[in-house]
């Protein structure tokens, strides 16, 4: 008989009930008349022939279990049996039964969320051919143990080395993009012709660069990004021979690479042209700006590939003593270069959520025990009306699937919401470098881990329950409660379970407070500038037409002057290197004039700045003034510099008035002219460095930065700037146009220190709600227990105060001892979280009092549930059950 | 025996097609009464045989013209009569061996 057969025979058995329960009676049916019959042939009267056959097959109903019980009829009808209890079971207690599943799916939420991530990232493989035989190639030297390539050391390396079968260079490069609405902004790479083939990547359309395309002499082509062909080409087939201008070069697109190939160190690029050494840069031995990607020669290690690579930087070494001095050369798999930075970052989500799944795991078996521990006496009356050991058990394993089902699918749901959340805790330009990240979400990876780990939890779940059927102290469950050590056992370590997750929460929620508030501090820092009703906007203008000194003056001065007849705007400023927030840009060396000098370096910060600038930021002038329109390149040179310059460089004197030199010969001789306050030019949590403000017409450029103050709401303003300065030459590109305030929210450090003090949050709040339910099941199972003393308590005048006290006072213990563990731990936690606090003490007592007090409170929350039961617990039933 | 009582149940619906009834009457004659098969071990075991894909049941009108169930033996289970005889005669074997030595 076939398989299929078998199926459709089981099948039949399954849903035709009844007709097969028919058949099976009159199957015996017929046989007993047979037996009759016979009986009656021998002589017997049918009465006695009847009874005799009857007797003979012992039992007529016995028999049909049996032959049920051929069919696997009963297993299924168990369950559905047992299924239907643990529904109804479940129903009865909808508060049991939502805390469970809600903590489960809590642990679950978490667990999966942070392993889509280690997914994208660590999981699933490179998208290149063979990836664990690629290497990033580096050279080193003292202070960056892995830096860049220069170009002729790779021309070298490629050339000598015997161990890779083929090396490659590639750099990021931002192109200025030609569009019929003007120039765009577009990211792109630089690469060697072998890129792709070193890779394993084959274009999808179109082909790949010819050896020797990365020549000067050959003709400009690039691949496109399979994002950039669907987005700008609309996935067109025929933008093959198609030409873009890029910077003003036209390039012809030869072909597009595969929608799955991304390459984390240059990000999202859209345009892959051919490197073309080109520029003083490329042409140095001494300029690194490249960086190596190699395919490892068969049987070669990645050591002996080292040994080699290092080898040839030491021939180099010697041969160009004057460039080459102290490069060495180092290796690692580009698996590393690429997912090395955020590995151990996973890694520690990964086991604390893992740990949070443990915990709630632990929590809601112990929660099933209490309840377990309530339905001893079901049990026992079920063992004695003939339920063997295996079908209780089989109906405490249903009940703990249909939680862990519940609580997985819950979890899985919720994991699909919580990973974009955590996604948009990324900065948008940090997950440009993360191009694994793209399409995360639920993916049969992470629906089988779910799975996997609702299937443990339900076994999790089971046991403890089970083992308490298979003890052998039940037997006398129905004469007293047990009072064995399976029992003392949990409450044990149920309670050092609780003091511990009580002190995590602690640590957590105290980590989460100081996080929270130090990004207060952080948002609110004085800027030195007024941040409302102010936007800044980046001008990037071709050099090719604004790259002479009058041009550049000519162009910042007709921007100026239209943004300035904008419908709100009150002043506009000009800055180059710079707006505030942007970092600290370029720096000069000086020395002051009439103080000895000996060629030290005095290192300061530049910004070149229009007269509006210090008035539209609202930037206060402590002394001297402002800059002029007549501060032009006919006239002396002057500077105005920053409170921290002044307070570094004249600590006990007038700053204006002082001259200071440059380090160039001749000297450019500057006079301060005033000082301002400090405005926060690089990150908000960075100490504000000395800087020294010139005027934009004495040292203009093509590339500078707007901002302007406006008597209206701001965000409208953002487009209509843009809009403005493409009206004025559609090759001019704005760029990261944005509202002060959004600068602010979204500058680097803010979003460092929101997403951590959101992520801490989220851990610790599901640490605290993990102690709380914890602690409830402790007490409750210490309350179910102890009903029988409890009763006696009652019944010889104890009132409901001292039950409460009772009870309070053991979970007031746990409380007090997990606080006090959380709080000795919070104080060593913070003091490592030194560095990232901005404004707060690690030893921040408001902090460590206002957290100590929300898990007290909520702690003591939890206890009174089953304290309120113990208060009401009746003596003369709770001594009659025992 | 375990597994014994199945033997005997496909051997002797190898034959022809048979009912329970029948099946129980046929082992105790051929066995010449010594083998009483009882009926609360015949009818589990025929519906677990049926489960197993080795007899096929049908419905017909018994000797006595009365619908009765009727056993066949199918493929698979032919194929499992001859390797259960085959384990029966080994096993069979062995004891006799040991029987007549001792």
């Amino acid at each position: 008989m076939r398989i299929a057969d078998i199926v459709r025979l089981r099948i039949r058995s399954l849903f035709s009930r009844t007709r097969v329960e028919r058949e099976l009676y009159e199957e015996l049916q017929y046989h007993l008349e047979r037996e009759i019959e016979e009986y009656v042939a021998a002589g017997m009267s049918p009465a006695e022939a009847r009874r005799a056959a009857l007797r003979s097959i012992s039992g007529l109903e016995q028999r049909k279990e049996e032959c049920r019980d051929m069919r696997g009829w009963n297993l299924i009808d168990n369950l559905r049996k047992d299924l239907g209890f643990a529904l109804r079971q479940l129903r009865q207690n909808p508060g049991f039964t939502s805390t469970a599943i809600f903590v489960l799916a809590l642990g679950m939420c978490a667990s999966l969320s942070i392993f889509a991530f280690v997914d994208a990232a660590l999981i699933r493989p490179l998208p290149y051919r063979d990836p664990a035989r690629l290497v990033a190639v580096y050279e080193t030297n003292a202070m960056f143990p892995l830096s860049n390539l220069s170009y002729p050391d790779y021309l070298d390396w490629k050339q000598r080395n015997v161990v890779f079968r083929s090396l490659d260079i590639y750099n990021a490069r931002g192109f200025r993009l030609s569009t019929p609405g003007g120039a765009q902004p577009a990211r792109g790479a630089r690469v060697s012709d072998g890129f792709f083939r070193t890779l394993g990547i084959t274009p999808v359309l179109g082909r790949d660069f010819y050896p020797g395309e990365d020549q000067p002499s050959a003709p400009r082509t690039t691949l496109l990004s399979y994002a950039a062909w669907q987005q700008q080409y609309a996935g067109r087939r025929d933008v093959l021979g198609q030409t873009v201008t890029l910077d003003g070069e036209a390039y012809v697109i030869v072909g597009v690479l595969p929608r799955e190939f991304h390459f984390a160190p240059v990000g999202r690029a859209a345009f892959w042209v051919p490197f073309r050494a080109s520029g003083s840069c490329d042409l140095r031995r001494s300029c690194h700006g490249l960086y190596g990607v190699a395919r490892l020669q068969p049987g070669i290690s990645l050591q002996a590939a080292r040994a080699n690579v290092k080898a040839i930087a030491g021939q180099l070494e010697k041969e160009y003593p004057g460039s080459n001095r102290d490069q060495g050369a180092d290796l690692t798999l580009l698996s590393e270069g690429i997912v090395g930075d955020v590995r151990p970052i996973l890694v520690v989500l990964l086991s604390g959520a893992g740990l949070l799944l443990l915990i709630s795991a632990v929590n809601v078996a112990g929660l099933l025990l209490v309840r377990s521990e309530s339905r001893q006496r079901e049990i026992a009356v079920r063992t004695a009306l003939g339920a063997s050991s295996a079908r209780l058990v089989g109906q405490f394993a249903t009940e703990a699937l249909v939680l862990a089902a519940a609580g997985g699918v819950l979890g899985l749901a919720s994991a699909s919401w919580s990973i974009k959340l955590l996604q948009g805790l990324i900065s948008d330009d940090f997950l440009a470098r993360l191009p694994f990240l793209d399409g995360l979400g639920l993916n049969g990876r992470v629906v089988t881990a779910g799975v996997a780990i609702a299937a443990i939890a339900a076994v999790l779940l089971a046991l403890p329950p089970s083992l308490r059927i298979w003890s052998p102290e039940l037997r006398r469950g129905l004469a007293e409660a047990s009072r064995g050590s399976a029992g003392t056992v949990w409450r044990r370590l149920g309670s050092r379970l609780v003091v511990l997750e009580l002190a995590t929460a602690m640590v957590l929620l105290a980590g989460a407070g100081l996080l929270g508030q130090s990004l207060y501090r952080l948002l609110h820092v004085n800027l030195g500038v007024r941040p409302d009703r102010l936007v800044t906007m980046e001008v990037h203008a071709p050099r090719e037409s604004y790259g002479k000194d009058p041009q550049a003056i000519a162009l910042a001065r007709l921007v100026a002057d239209r943004v300035e007849t904008l419908p709100g705007v009150e002043s506009v400023g000009i800055v180059e290197n710079g707006a505030p927030l942007s970092g600290n840009g370029n720096t000069t060396w000086f020395h002051v004039v009439g103080r000895p000098w000996h060629g030290e370096h005095y290192d300061v910060a530049e910004r070149d700045v229009s007269p509006g600038y210090f008035s539209t930021l609202g930037t206060g002038l402590l002394r001297g003034r402002y800059f002029l329109a007549t501060d032009d390149a006919s006239a002396p040179r002057v500077g105005i510099v920053n409170l921290a310059f002044a307070r570094r460089h004249f600590p006990n004197e007038d700053a204006v008035g002082k001259q200071i030199a440059s380090t160039s010969t001749p000297p450019v001789i500057t006079q301060i002219v005033g000082v301002v306050d400090d405005i926060r030019e690089g990150p908000l949590d960075a100490p504000i460095p000395p800087v020294l403000y010139l005027p934009f017409d004495q040292s203009p450029d093509n590339d500078f930065s707007l901002v302007v103050r406006t008597s209206r709401d701001e965000r409208p303003l953002v487009p209509l700037l843009a809009a403005t300065i493409r009206a004025i030459d559609p090759a001019i590109v704005p760029l990261k146009g944005m509202t002060m305030t959004a600068k602010i929210q979204d500058s680097p450090s803010a979003y460092f220190h929101r997403s951590l003090a959101w992520l801490v949050g989220g851990f610790a709040a599901m640490a605290l709600l993990l102690g709380v339910v914890g602690l409830y099941g402790v007490v409750a199972y210490s309350v179910s227990r102890r009903s029988r003393e409890i009763g006696i308590r009652i019944a010889l005048g104890a009132q409901s105060r001292s039950i409460y006290e009772l009870i309070l006072r053991e979970a007031g213990r746990l409380i007090a001892l997990g606080i006090a563990i959380g709080v000795a731990c919070s104080v060593g936690a913070a003091r490592l979280m030194r560095g990232v606090l901005f404004g707060v003490r690690s030893w921040d007592v408001p902090t460590l009092a206002a957290v100590a007090g929300v898990l007290a409170t909520a702690a003591l929350l939890a206890t009174l549930i089953p304290a309120r039961r113990a208060a009401s617990v009746n003596p003369v039933e709770s001594l009659r059950a025992e | 025996m375990q597994g014994t009582l199945d033997l005997l149940i496909l051997k002797v619906i190898a034959l022809e097609p048979m009912h329970g009834w029948a099946i129980a009457r046929r082992i105790r004659q051929m066995s010449g009464d010594v083998l009483q098969v009882g009926q609360g071990a015949l009818y589990p075991s025929l519906h677990k045989l049926e489960q197993n894909g080795w007899i096929r049941a049908e419905w017909a009108a018994s000797e006595s013209n009365r619908r009765a169930k009727y056993y066949t033996l199918t493929k698979a289970g032919r194929k499992a009569l001859e390797h259960e005889a085959a384990q029966w005669e080994r096993l069979a074997g062995a004891i006799s061996l040991i029987v007549r030595t001792a």
